[in-house]
Parts: C-alpha cells; structure tokens; sequence
C-alpha cells in the first residue's frame, strides 16, 4: 500500500505489509513493506540484529508475522540458503546428496547447477570437507538446482573471499538473467550491495530507509581500488541515518531527542554522504545530484515518510 | 538344536533391530540420545499404569513415551529452563514415579529386572508378530516421511521453507520412537534400549557414504549384534539384553580397529577428486 506501483509492472510474488515478528516481549523487526516480484532483486541491510534474517523468513513462511499480513503468490517455489547451516559430523552427506536434500532431481539440473557455482568436482566430497566458500556455493547450487520462483540467499557471499565474491553475485545476475527469478538478497555489508539489485532495504528493527543502488562505477577511487570488473558487478548505497539505536531500545536522534521508538519518517540525511567515522577502503564521499539515480533525496521522500507524522519536530 | 524359544528370541531380537537401524541414525544425526533415554525411561511408568488400570501393557507403555515427548516439547517451548535439565527431571521422575506406583501394588508379582533389563527367551508368538507388525508399520512410515525428516534433521527452517513441514516429520519421529520403545521394552529392556538404537548407527556411521546407507547398514549391524548376543547368551548363560549389547559393543570396538584408517584415507581421497 505504501509502495506506488507503476501499472507496467508485474504482480508481486510476495508481499509484506507492515509485518513485525515479536519474541519475549520485544520487536524483532515491524512495520516491514515491501514486495518482490519476478525477475527482481531486493537487498536487505542493516546492522547485526537489526531483523534481516527475520525479514527473509517472513517473507518465505517460515516465520508466521505477529502483525501486519504477508502474502504469497499460491504454490510458490522457494530456494532457501540459510545463513547459518551447521550440518552434523554425524551425517554422512555429499555435495551430490545434500542437491536432493528436498526434492528429487534429474542428474543433469544437478550437474547443470553444480557446474554454474564452480564446484562440479566436488561432487563427490562430504560437505564436512568443504572449505566455508566451497559449502556456499554447494548450498546455492542446491537451491537453484530446483528451479525457484523466489531465491532467498541469506549473506550468500559469507566465507567468500573477494574475488569470490564478485564470481557469486556475477552467478545471481546470471540466474536471474536466464531463469527471471525473483531474488531476496541480505547482504552482510551496510555500503556495498550487487550492483543489479533493484531495491535496497534497510532495516534496523524497521525500515530506515530504501532505494536503489548506485554503480560504483561511477567512482573512480572504487575503481582503481577493485578494478572494472568489481564496478560492474557491486554497486554502493550510500546513506546516513539521523537516529540511533541505544542498547537500552531507545533512539537518540541527531537532534539530541530521544524517543522510545522510531518514528515513521526517521529517515536519513543523504546529502551529508556517507558518515564520517566510516573507514576502510570503502569510503566514498558521494555528493548526490539530480542524476545521480538513487532516488534519495530530501526534497523526493518517497510516499512512505510522508504517512502520519508525529508530533516531535525534527531538525 | 534350536529350541523353539530360541527361534522366537532370534526372530523378534533381529525385528527389533531392523526398525532400531535408520531411527538410531536420527537419533544420532538429532542428538537425542538423551531425550532418546529419558522416553525409554518413562517405559516404567507406562508398565506401573497398565498394571494399576488392567490396560494393554504396549499401548500404555507407547501413551506413556509419546505423552512425555510432547511434555518436553511444551516445556521446551517454554524456555525456562535448558532441554538437558528437562531431560534429566522428566526421564528420572518417570522411572521413579513408575517403580513407586509398582511398589503400592502387592498384589501383582511384576518382574521388575525382566522390565528393565529385558527378557527376549520369553517372547511369546504374539510378541513376534507385535514386533513384525509393528517393526513394518515403522519402516513404512520411515520411507514415506524420510525425505522431510532428513532435511529437517539438516535444517528445520530449509526444510520449511521448501515446503516440507518440519515439524509434522518431528511428530512423526517421536510417535515412532515412542513405539519403538514400546517394542523394544521386552526385549532389551527399559534401561538398554537406547544402545540397541545408538551403538549400531554409531558404529555405520564410519563405513557409510549417504544417510540411506548409515540407515541400511545399522540396521544390518544391529540384527548381527542380536544374532551374536544370544548365542553369546546360550553358549556362556548370560542374561540376553546385556548380551546383545555388549555383542553391538564388540562390533562397534572393532570397526574402531586399525585396519579401517587405511580406507578411510582412500575416501578422503576418492573426495577431494584424488588431489592428494
């Protein structure tokens, strides 16, 4: 409802509407909007915590909302990587057993899926084995092995070195290319996002802000950093919130207030580029202009912050 | 040579461990032992009952099992306190509240160590066909939930969210553990039960490949282990449960055996695609 769907574009697959999961009292994550349709990417990001994993995990059923409604298109077909998948010593499992862990498959998706994500040779090798980049690959090769509507890739590129890394999210642009599957991607970054991704949320108990990336392409100090082929395939999504979380659950503001709760329209102050205490080879300093394509700016809230406003009046 | 009781001891001892096989395995690859150990131990309880309400002593005893899995289950829920206290409360206060109640009763003989450590020369012919029919009945329900109960057992929420019903297969498991201790009781005993499922699998963990092998294979170690225990148990006069459980032992000590490092090496090689 929050979203203004332009007529062209396809009927989602999935669709929350201010959805919130509560356990013991607390707020895991609330007030979530968003939806996916076919062939589109949405990242989720946000600090550790901050309700990510328990997003994706409504949005595919496996967690039940506790307010707020979710819905999915009838009989849809979900390939799942969970972020953390510990498989016991005990079990005795390879990479070709583990492709068929939930459903049968013909020999030839499993060789087509496990020769996409590189490790065809591993084939034959106990999952306890693998290294942590070789086990995510095996577990994206056996959720796309089955053909999903909707791939849900939970910090997919976890354990993955660099180079790696761009060879994976090369792979999801790939699979959504040729099989125009929907794609839920949480990143484990707060900056640096596929470059293909259509949407990016973040969360943070709520939604702070969403929008579309930027290419990094367009930096030239990203680019001599990672070179051209990182440019093509990660982009960046600058932005700066004008709240805190206090561990207490309360939220400070920029303006020094502090509130029990977020409000609707906490947003972000684009304009000030990306926070100074960020360090690291990432720092970008972006400087948004009517072009830059990030659909961002302060003076272009999107519909969602202009809902019931509150009372305090925020600098 | 074979006495007729014999036969039927082989018979049922051998059915036991076929259905003991692939659900040690979940036992296992679940870590349940414990929770494995605590239903077998609410056995007594179940005894204690039929004999207080004249009921059939499986079916109780099976009530019973299942009625103290869904306990844990709630109180899991509840989060107050960790599963291995849990376990610990309900698996000892099961066994004590069940020789308590057996205690009150005078007037019934009940061979307690016949319960709890197993009487499987006694089988009648009616035990036999309860541990086939029985024994079958789990097979079956084994083959048709496998493919969930696996990938639940890998990852609840993966099995979830690829439409498999996790916690149905974890029911499932339960109530049939909860039958399969209800059979087992005669025959190894409440108090061993739990190394009929766990020693086997243990010991086809190393030597299998694919959890429908390790399944296979317990079974198959366990019907040895039988087989062994009561002959062992004939030859030497021995108790027969201990019997077969030290003969699953004897099995399990040596596959540990030297001899089994070379092979192992060579699956690791035959893993890495021969790197080495």
């Amino acid at each position: 409802m929050l979203q203004t769907n332009p007529s062209t574009s396809p009927p989602p697959m999935v669709s929350l509407s201010a959805a919130g999961v509560r356990r013991k009292g607390r707020w895991l994550v609330r007030g979530v909007d968003f939806s996916i349709a076919r062939g589109e990417i949405v990242t989720l990001i946000g600090p550790n915590g901050s309700g990510k994993s328990t997003t994706a995990k409504m949005a595919i059923g496996v967690t039940r909302p506790d307010e707020g409604h979710v819905t999915r298109i009838p009989n849809l077909r979900v390939g799942y990587v969970p972020q953390k998948l510990a498989i016991d010593w005990t079990m005795p499992l390879t990479v070709d057993r583990l492709m068929t862990l939930t459903q049968p498959l013909r020999g030839r998706d499993i060789d087509a899926a496990l020769e996409a994500t590189g490790i065809r040779h591993l084939a034959r090798a106990e999952v306890q084995h693998l290294s942590g980049g070789e086990f995510q690959r095996a577990l994206l090769a056996r959720a796309i092995a089955r053909k999903p509507d909707l791939l849900v890739l939970d910090e997919p590129v976890q354990g993955v070195d660099f180079a790696g890394e761009i060879a994976l999210y090369d792979l999801i642009k790939t699979i959504r290319n040729t099989t125009g599957c929907g794609i839920l991607l949480i990143s484990h970054d707060l900056h640096v996002v596929m470059a293909e991704t259509d949407t990016v949320i973040c969360l943070n108990g709520h939604v702070c802000c969403r929008g579309t990336p930027e290419a990094v392409s367009r930096s030239p100090e990203y680019l001599r950093l990672f070179g051209a082929r990182a440019g093509q395939t990660l982009a960046f999504y600058s932005h700066h919130h004008d709240h805190t979380h206090l561990p207490d659950g309360r939220v400070l503001h920029s303006d020094g207030t502090v509130t029990d709760h977020c409000h609707p329209d906490d947003g972000h102050h684009h304009e000030e580029g990306l926070p100074a205490g960020r360090a690291g080879p990432m720092r970008i300093v972006h400087a948004h202009g009517p072009t830059c394509g990030c659909g961002q700016h302060g003076d272009e809230k999107p519909a969602a912050n202009t809902g019931p406003l509150q009372e305090r009046g925020d600098a | 040579m074979l006495d007729d009781f014999f036969i039927r001891a082989l018979l049922a001892g051998t059915g036991l461990a076929l259905t003991t096989g692939p659900l040690g395995c979940f036992v296992i690859w679940r870590r349940m032992a414990y929770f494995g150990d605590t239903m077998a131990h609410s056995a007594l309880l179940g005894v204690a009952l039929s004999l207080l309400f004249q009921m059939n002593l499986t079916i109780s005893v099976f009530a019973v099992a299942a009625i103290v899995s869904l306990a844990l289950l709630l109180l899991q829920k509840r989060g107050s306190l960790s599963t291995d206290a849990l376990l610990g409360i309900l698996s000892h206060a099961t066994l004590a509240t069940g020789l308590v109640i057996v205690s009150f009763m005078t007037w019934v003989r009940i061979d307690l160590v016949g319960f709890l450590f197993g009487d499987i020369l006694a089988v009648t012919p009616q035990d036999v066909s309860l541990v086939w029919g029985g024994g079958i009945l789990v097979l079956f329900a084994i083959v048709y939930l496998w493919r969930p109960l696996i990938a639940s057992t890998v990852n609840p929420e993966l099995a979830a969210a690829e439409g498999l019903e996790p916690e149905r297969a974890r029911l499932a498991f339960m109530l049939l553990m909860a039958l399969v201790i209800a059979i087992a009781m005669k025959i190894v005993g409440i108090l061993l039960i739990t190394s009929l499922l766990i020693i086997p699998a243990a010991t086809a963990r190393r030597f299998s490949a694919s959890p429908e092998v390790m399944a296979v294979l317990a079974s198959l170690l366990g019907a040895i282990a039988v087989a062994g225990g009561l002959f062992g148990s004939l030859k030497f006069d021995t108790p027969s449960g201990p019997s077969i459980v030290v003969a699953a032992l004897a099995i399990f000590l040596f596959s540990l055996l030297p001899w089994r490092r070379r092979a192992e090496e060579g699956a690791i090689q035959a893993d890495t695609g021969g790197h080495h």
